[in-house]
């Protein structure tokens, strides 16, 4: 390959260096919303959402440019679509905004590339259209019936218990690392079937995938798909084990060495579909779960209700999901010329749907600036997205969540957050990295 | 106006007088009939307002149209007869309709 005549987008972001693309597109996160022109508006820089500064900004725009264009942003030109109804129409309708991860992909940043080199390429079903999405997807779905969850609530339930009666009291600890981060990898190891200990391999992996252009864990993103690939190694010799077994297990791995549309998966789309699967059950159930503990800390008046009331679970747990918005947004790239709020679409146009936006969007949700755990219609909340790929994982994370409030509201008084938060610095995962906290008794 | 009866799955009844025009969905909602999600509010988005329409009633009611197919086609626990209750539309010639409430909501 000549590089002065090949040198695509990919090979740029591939080689860059994290710390100078940050520096170059660095902004100051405080600064006064109202300050900033509209046209200049990027409601996506991660530095807003590690700053938790995000919010006012898409206040803005859903009041004075829903569906905004933002020329100018690190992850090159996008539409972010902020109100919930728009949001709705974008996630229903695959026939016309694509989730192609050769057009682009689910997040910003993803690059159009129609040959993309597989050493750089993941694959995976959520990053695909029809049919090959409904095929992949309908190969791990078993796992995640409400049936089939019945029978881990017990496991779940249990682990919960002894995850928070070995956690520290009267001294500050990392809620994230200690509850969040424990009860999510473990249950993504069983869902694997692989040993617990390996969970924090899980974990690593995932944290990996979501900080890959991060310079505070990679100089270049090249350097970030090196520690991936070594997932890949990890799950090719389960792969080979789960093949081998006479009776096919009940677990992913299984399911995916025997699904029609999966069994011959190039290496690079095992990887990508295991990347789906870590991640998207692990960093929005964790988020979740910290997400709720901060949320109750700033609202002392609704955890007084739920420790009142603690049957409030329930619906307290669709709360937090729509409060934490854990998934901030997905993309979508355009197939054809559309329109959306009165705004021309191009074909290949990117576009945000900000769920966080949406799930804040007062002409869609009473009151939606406020965190109530006893709604009237808890569930009506885009952070599950809708249409075909609506998280497919959306049960199993309300289960782990309910689980663990039973639990707490078992055991403690309170969890006192003692300390500032610290956030993840991306606006595709809205994350807590760190929440140190307290428990008296 | 048509007499719409809800089978639970534990068996129990809801007899509900559902208004034309209105989705047998915003029937089930409005009377508190219990097993029924409907988290995107009847646009065929969510596919958690899934019923079993009886045997009997099914050419009536009619088919899945291809966007409620596709999401119907995801839930690996759906139904010859499974239809979304978001887009049946409630009409005279429904008088009488019985649908049955899956176990679980996915």
């Amino acid at each position: 390959m000549s590089e002065s005549s090949r040198a695509t987008p990919r090979d740029e972001i591939l080689t860059r260096s994290n710390k100078e693309f940050f520096e170059q597109w660095a902004i100051d996160p405080h600064r006064d919303p109202a300050s900033v022109p509209l046209a200049d508006i990027d409601p996506g820089h991660p530095y807003l959402f590690e700053a938790r500064t995000e919010l006012p900004y898409f206040e803005r725009l859903r009041r004075e440019d829903p569906v905004h264009y933002c020329e100018k942003s690190m992850f090159g030109p996008y539409w972010a679509v902020t109100k919930y109804d728009d949001i709705v129409y974008v996630d229903s309708h695959h026939d016309l905004f694509s989730s192609d991860s050769r057009l682009g992909g689910i997040n910003l940043g993803g690059i159009a590339d129609p040959n993309p080199d597989p050493q750089f390429h993941l694959p995976m079903f959520i990053m695909e259209d029809p049919p090959k999405h409904d095929e992949q997807r309908k190969v791990v779905a078993p796992m995640f019936t409400p049936r089939h969850l019945q029978t881990l609530q017990e496991l779940i339930r249990e682990r919960a218990g002894k995850i928070l009666d070995n956690l520290p009291r009267n001294e500050e600890f990392n809620w994230v690392r200690e509850v969040s981060v424990e009860l999510t990898g473990q249950m993504l190891a069983t869902l694997f079937d692989i040993p617990q200990e390996d969970r924090h391999k899980l974990i690593y992996w995932s944290d990996t995938t979501q900080n890959i252009g991060n310079p505070e864990f990679f100089d270049t993103v090249e350097e970030g798909f090196q520690e991936l690939w070594k997932c890949w190694s990890y799950f090719s010799d389960v792969w080979q084990q789960r093949k081998a077994q006479k009776e096919p297990g009940n677990d992913l791995i299984s399911m995916l060495v025997h699904g029609e549309s999966t069994k011959d998966m190039p290496p690079n789309e095992y990887l990508g579909n295991i990347l789906l699967l870590i991640v998207g059950g692990n960093d929005t159930t964790r988020n979740s779960i910290s997400g709720g503990v901060l949320a109750l800390n700033e609202n002392p008046d609704q955890y007084r209700k739920l420790r009142a009331n603690p049957e409030l679970v329930t619906s307290m747990v669709p709360e937090i999901i729509r409060w934490q918005t854990p998934v901030a947004h997905m993309a979508r790239t355009a197939l054809v010329d559309t329109e959306l709020g009165g705004k021309q679409i191009r074909k290949g146009d990117r576009l945000a749907m900000w769920y966080i936006s949406g799930n804040r969007d007062s002409d869609a949700i009473e009151n939606a600036d406020r965190f109530i755990i006893d709604r009237a219609n808890p569930r009506k909340h885009v952070a599950f997205g809708f249409g075909i790929h609506r998280c497919l994982g959306n049960r199993l994370g309300e289960m782990q969540l309910k689980v663990i409030w039973e639990e707490i509201l078992k055991r403690f008084d309170s969890i006192e957050v003692v300390g500032d938060p610290v956030y993840l610095r991306s606006s595709f995962i809205r994350g807590i990295r760190e929440l140190p906290v307290r428990i008296s008794g | 106006m048509a007499k719409i009866r809800f089978i639970g799955f534990d068996g129990t009844e809801y007899a509900v007088d559902a208004v034309d025009g209105q989705s047998v969905m915003q029937s089930a909602i409005d009377n508190a009939v219990p097993g029924i999600d409907a988290d995107c509010g009847g646009q065929c988005s969510c596919a958690t307002c899934h019923v079993i329409v009886d045997a009997a009633w099914i050419d009536v009611v009619g088919r899945p149209g291809e966007r409620e197919e596709e999401m119907l086609d995801l839930n690996p626990e759906r139904d010859a007869n499974s239809r979304l209750s978001c887009q049946i539309p409630v009409r005279d010639e429904l008088d009488g309709l019985i649908v049955r409430l899956p176990e679980f909501q996915m």
